[in-house]
């Protein structure tokens, strides 16, 4: 057997937790710790994924392959890598987990060791989602995501939560489950289940589809991921989901979660099935703007703060779906840096969201009013992150968007118009969310129970420090990041370009 | 002229896995009369003893690390001994040794303590390694019988109280009437092809096919009365009336045993019919076998009245027997699948493993109603296991994995099972009813999940009774389901080595 390559280390590392801490943790402060400790050891191995990075590859990396299953007729394997693609999905895994953590400490004191074995299985999942190269295995991980989810709000969650819980399950896997279906076609037709492959055959000729199947293919697995994103009108898992799931849920719900989705257009969806891809591109490019316009004006009628949160995210992720099918490397890379923005952001809203909702048990604006004159600190912080989600220059948020914009204006597999109405969503995000700061945080502090609140407690301040370091690292750092992505993306588009024209001539 | 054929004619070597548990049973039968009566465990542990036996020799056969003449037929062709035969008797025999092990302590605590229970139940094992390894229709026959009237017996054990003879009857004129369809079947199939065994019948629908004669229609008839004679034993709609009636009536540790058992037995032998004896059985204008759009229609109304019905059930033996009917839908889009020419194979080793994964996964999820069912035979609700993740939680946690293995969530053997059906399905272009297989696995979610969110959502007192062999038995079902589910190639090594005696 090869060496262990990194990508294994990181995945494996949770997993690696999660068995030490079923053997030797005793009392819930050991399973607190522990899971903090693994997240963080995995938090700080991931970095040397950055620094091992390779630009000058645009295909996968620091790869790794074992056969694990052996049949006549096709081979399953435990094939693992990162590309431009999926290295910044992956460090925001590992970098929204210890924070999930932290954040908990307080908040969750009810059957803790369950709460932090299913944190660790979450972060394990996630990873191999995003790491994982053959489709079985990514199948696999995909799925496996939902269990500890569906605990996690079910257990620790608000007052609706099993409603929630069996709704985000079944919402999902019902998507997934055609997906399914499309992956053991290809898996039949080629032989194999490894994406590499597959698209290597796919490039030669030796593997090809009729323009209905190859529709029916990516509409499979499109319905699969756009639940999961979730694209308007698929998204109605999402508010119950958010609202119902514990702080530290809704944060990897929005952090890493919803990202699932995107980044399986971005992996499967357009190198697949380009030629769909391109037929298809006018619609989910329209149902990304409906998305953004419907999730912003839905959010601003919000009177619960998580629930404004919650639609807020629909209307984000509209923008990384609006970038990734303009089908060029502006958008797509726009697209890519707002899911890793909008996990810090909106993960960093809901701990905000949180840290209220721990001191007062409601989320309700109404309740609040002049916060700042209580909890200054919390305050100053809730501002920056606000500001980063609306999307001030200089800080995260607008270099996504803007990039988004700048490529889908300029794309050739759709029109303008996209652009010019997406736009009008970057207007709304600062209206819904100047309008709560202002609510919540502004004005006269003349509720009698706000006045006594204490500010931010040492472990909330050490789950929001990164988040605005963050905030201000990518806000005037971006082209380290698109740096990275550069070979691969590149790559992408003119795979999808390519099989494109080879198809029109 | 009849000669008596000698002893080394029978090839009895290459039967060894069935002739050790025949011969255990028998002596087992014997011995028992001189067990104290409060001294059973002894019963027990030998008729775990024997099953371990057997099943040792069948994984060494299986895994060729000892060659029993394997791949030749034995009492003149009415046993095949192949990779098939061993698969199937590996998966009984794990059951069987799992249903002793649930069997103890509730048999004890319920006062059911006898010692003709372990041997019933190795007499049906028995029946069922038989069903795989017919070669006949004759030993399907006799090997069907020989798997259902013990547990007829079974399903009445306790028999003071009316549920359970309830069931036992029902179980047992239901039985006897879908017996009737089968010999039914089988004397048409005689009467179309003069003989009933499979490499006959399979050479004689070729002649039938090519002469284009019309008792091929005959033909067609018998394999439908057997299909839905063997219908009956894997609870397919509309043969499956009998199941949640005598499951919930039936003694618990009966139902874990039985559930897995009369299926495994049931599919191992329309494997043999369908795949060994009519593959080729295919009508002019056809692609596929004749039986095969038969079958996936059974498939379908199978998975979606399980599943469907299965949402409204409150009593959790009545669940798990709706439960148990979809999944007897999934496994048919694998047996329909093998209709198919060039799938066969794949098809048939996707049925074995559905099984496989199936006998842990289940067994487990009625191992789990028993520890929490009272000696009195109630308490089997879903409400009754309510707060049952605070009270017993490595209970709870096989119950929850249970769970998600029937519904197919990865990393379990349940999801294992169902890729390669569906696989199987789509190789073989049954599109549709693998898209209805797909839908309704949506479905069976959430009542599986419902399992859970009452286990660990909700509040409650989760009483349950766990002494150490059903313990351990549960331990075993839900680690089994967990490792292959993680080592899935230990599924697909299992089934590598079946391939289709005649055709194919």
């Amino acid at each position: 057997m090869e060496d262990i390559s990194l990508v294994t280390v990181v995945f494996m590392l949770p997993l690696v937790g999660f068995v030490l801490m079923l053997i030797f943790a005793r009392n819930d402060d050991a399973y607190r710790w522990g899971a903090l400790v693994t997240s963080l050891v995995t938090f700080g191995v991931s970095l040397l994924l950055v620094r091992h990075f390779d630009t000058s590859i645009a295909g996968l990396q620091m790869v790794q392959k074992a056969d694990w299953i052996t049949a006549d007729g096709f081979t399953i394997r435990y094939y693992v890598g990162i590309d431009g693609i999926s290295v910044w999905l992956v460090l925001l895994t590992t970098f929204i987990m210890p924070l999930a953590i932290l954040i908990s400490f307080r908040a969750i004191q009810e059957r803790v060791p369950l709460y932090y074995m299913f944190m660790l299985i979450m972060e394990w999942a996630m990873l191999g989602v995003f790491v994982a190269q053959d489709l079985f295995l990514f199948y696999v991980f995909w799925e496996i995501t939902l269990v500890p989810m569906y605990f996690l709000i079910g257990i620790w969650g608000a007052e609706q939560r099993i409603y929630a819980a069996v709704k985000f399950f079944l919402y999902t896997m019902a998507g997934s489950l055609l997906m399914l279906l499309a992956i053991l076609w290809l898996g039949n037709q080629a032989g194999t289940f490894s994406v590499p492959d597959i698209l290597a055959m796919l490039k030669s000729g030796e593997l090809s589809f009729s323009t209905g199947t190859e529709r029916l293919l990516f509409l499979a697995f499109a319905i699969a991921f756009a639940i999961k994103v979730p694209m308007w009108p698929l998204h109605s898992w999402l508010p119950d989901a958010h609202v119902q799931a514990p702080t530290a849920g809704s944060v990897i719900l929005a952090g890493v979660l919803l990202k699932m989705g995107t980044y399986g257009f971005v992996r499967f969806n357009l190198p697949l099935f380009p030629e769909a891809t391109k037929t298809f591109a006018p619609y989910f490019a329209a149902l990304a703007v409906i998305g953004i316009i419907y999730g912003a004006w839905v959010s601003y009628g919000q009177k619960d703060m998580k629930k404004l949160v919650a639609y807020s995210s629909i209307s984000h992720l509209g923008f990384v779906m609006l970038g990734i099918f303009s089908l060029n490397p502006a958008g797509i890379q726009g697209g890519i840096l707002q899911m890793v923005n909008h996990g810090i952001s909106t993960g960093g809203l809901f701990m905000i969201v949180g840290v209220l909702y721990e001191r007062r048990h409601t989320k309700l604006m109404k309740a609040f009013g002049g916060i700042w004159k209580a909890m200054p600190l919390y305050s100053g912080v809730a501002l920056v992150i606000v500001l980063s989600s609306m999307g001030l220059p200089g800080l995260n948020g607008f270099v996504g968007e803007f990039t988004i914009l700048l490529g889908s204006a300029g794309s050739h597999a759709i029109s303008w118009w996209f652009t010019a109405f997406a736009a009008v969503g970057v207007i709304l995000a600062a209206v819904y969310m100047l309008y709560m700061f202002n609510t919540v945080f502004m004005g006269a502090l003349d509720k009698e129970e706000n006045k006594n609140l204490p500010d931010l407690r040492w472990h909330e301040i050490y789950a929001l420090i990164p988040v605005l370091v963050m905030v201000f690292v990518i806000g005037v750092q971006a082209s380290y990041f698109f740096n990275l992505m550069d070979g691969s993306v590149a790559q992408l588009v003119e795979h999808v370009n390519g099989v494109m024209s080879a198809a029109m001539r | 002229m009849f000669t008596v054929p000698s002893l080394s004619d029978l090839n009895l070597a290459a039967t060894l896995p069935a002739t050790l548990l025949a011969l255990g049973a028998s002596v087992l039968l014997v011995l028992d009369l001189f067990v104290p009566k409060g001294r059973k465990a002894l019963t027990a542990w030998l008729a775990l003893a024997v099953l371990g036996v057997s099943l040792i020799v069948a994984l060494l056969s299986l895994g060729d690390v000892v060659d029993l003449g394997t791949g030749e037929g034995a009492f003149f062709g009415l046993y095949i001994a192949d990779s098939f035969t061993d698969a199937v008797s590996v998966i009984v025999l794990v059951t069987a040794m799992l249903g002793v092990a649930v069997a103890y302590n509730y048999l004890e605590r319920t006062g059911m303590q006898r010692g003709e229970y372990y041997v019933l139940l190795l007499f049906s094992a028995l029946g069922a390694m038989l069903m795989g390894a017919a070669g006949d229709l004759v030993t399907v026959f006799v090997a069907l019988e020989l798997l259902s009237i013990p547990l007829y017996i079974l399903s009445g054990f306790r028999w003071r109280d009316e549920g359970s003879e309830e069931s036992a009857l029902k179980y047992f004129i239901l039985g006897a009437f879908a017996s009737g369809f089968l010999v039914y079947g089988i004397a048409l199939i005689y009467g179309a092809t003069g003989t009933t065994a499979f490499g006959g019948i399979w050479a004689a629908t070729r002649d039938l096919l090519a002469a284009d004669a019309a008792t091929k229609y005959v033909l067609l008839l018998g394999a439908g009365m057997v299909l839905a004679g063997l219908g009956f034993k894997v609870a397919a709609v509309p043969f499956h009336m009998w199941t949640p009636d005598v499951y919930q009536g039936a003694p618990t540790s009966v139902v874990a045993y039985m559930s897995v058992a009369a299926k495994v037995g049931g599919f191992a032998a329309l494997v043999r019919v369908l795949a060994w004896g009519l593959p080729d059985f295919v009508l002019s204008g056809q692609s596929a076998a004749a039986w095969q759009s038969t079958v996936w229609l059974i498939a379908a109304l199978t998975m979606i009245l399980g599943n469907v019905v299965a949402v409204a059930q409150n009593n959790l033996k009545r669940l798990l027997a709706y439960s148990s009917i979809a999944h007897a839908g999934y496994i048919l889009i694998a047996v329909a699948a093998m209709g198919t020419a060039g799938v066969a194979n794949e098809a048939a080793r996707a049925v074995v493993i559905y099984l496989m994964a199936y006998a842990f996964t289940n067994v487990g999820a009625f191992a789990v109603i028993v520890a929490v069912e009272r000696d009195d035979g109630g308490h089997t609700d879903i409400d009754n296991v309510r707060g049952l993740a605070k009270e017993q939680p490595v209970l709870a946690a096989s119950m929850a994995v249970f769970m998600l293995s029937l519904a197919g969530v990865p990393l379990t053997a349940g999801f294992v099972g169902k890729w390669f059906v569906f696989k199987a399905g789509l190789a073989a272009d049954l599109v549709p009813v693998t898209v209805i297989g797909v839908l309704t696995s949506a479905i069976s979610a959430y009542y599986y999940l419902r399992v859970i969110w009452f286990m660990y959502f909700e509040e409650g007192e989760g009483k349950a009774q766990i002494a150490w062999p059903l313990a351990w038995g549960i331990s075993v079902a839900a680690i089994g389901t967990l490792i292959l589910g993680f080592f899935p190639y230990l599924l697909s090594d299992m089934a590598r080595g079946i391939a289709l005696a005649f055709g194919g």
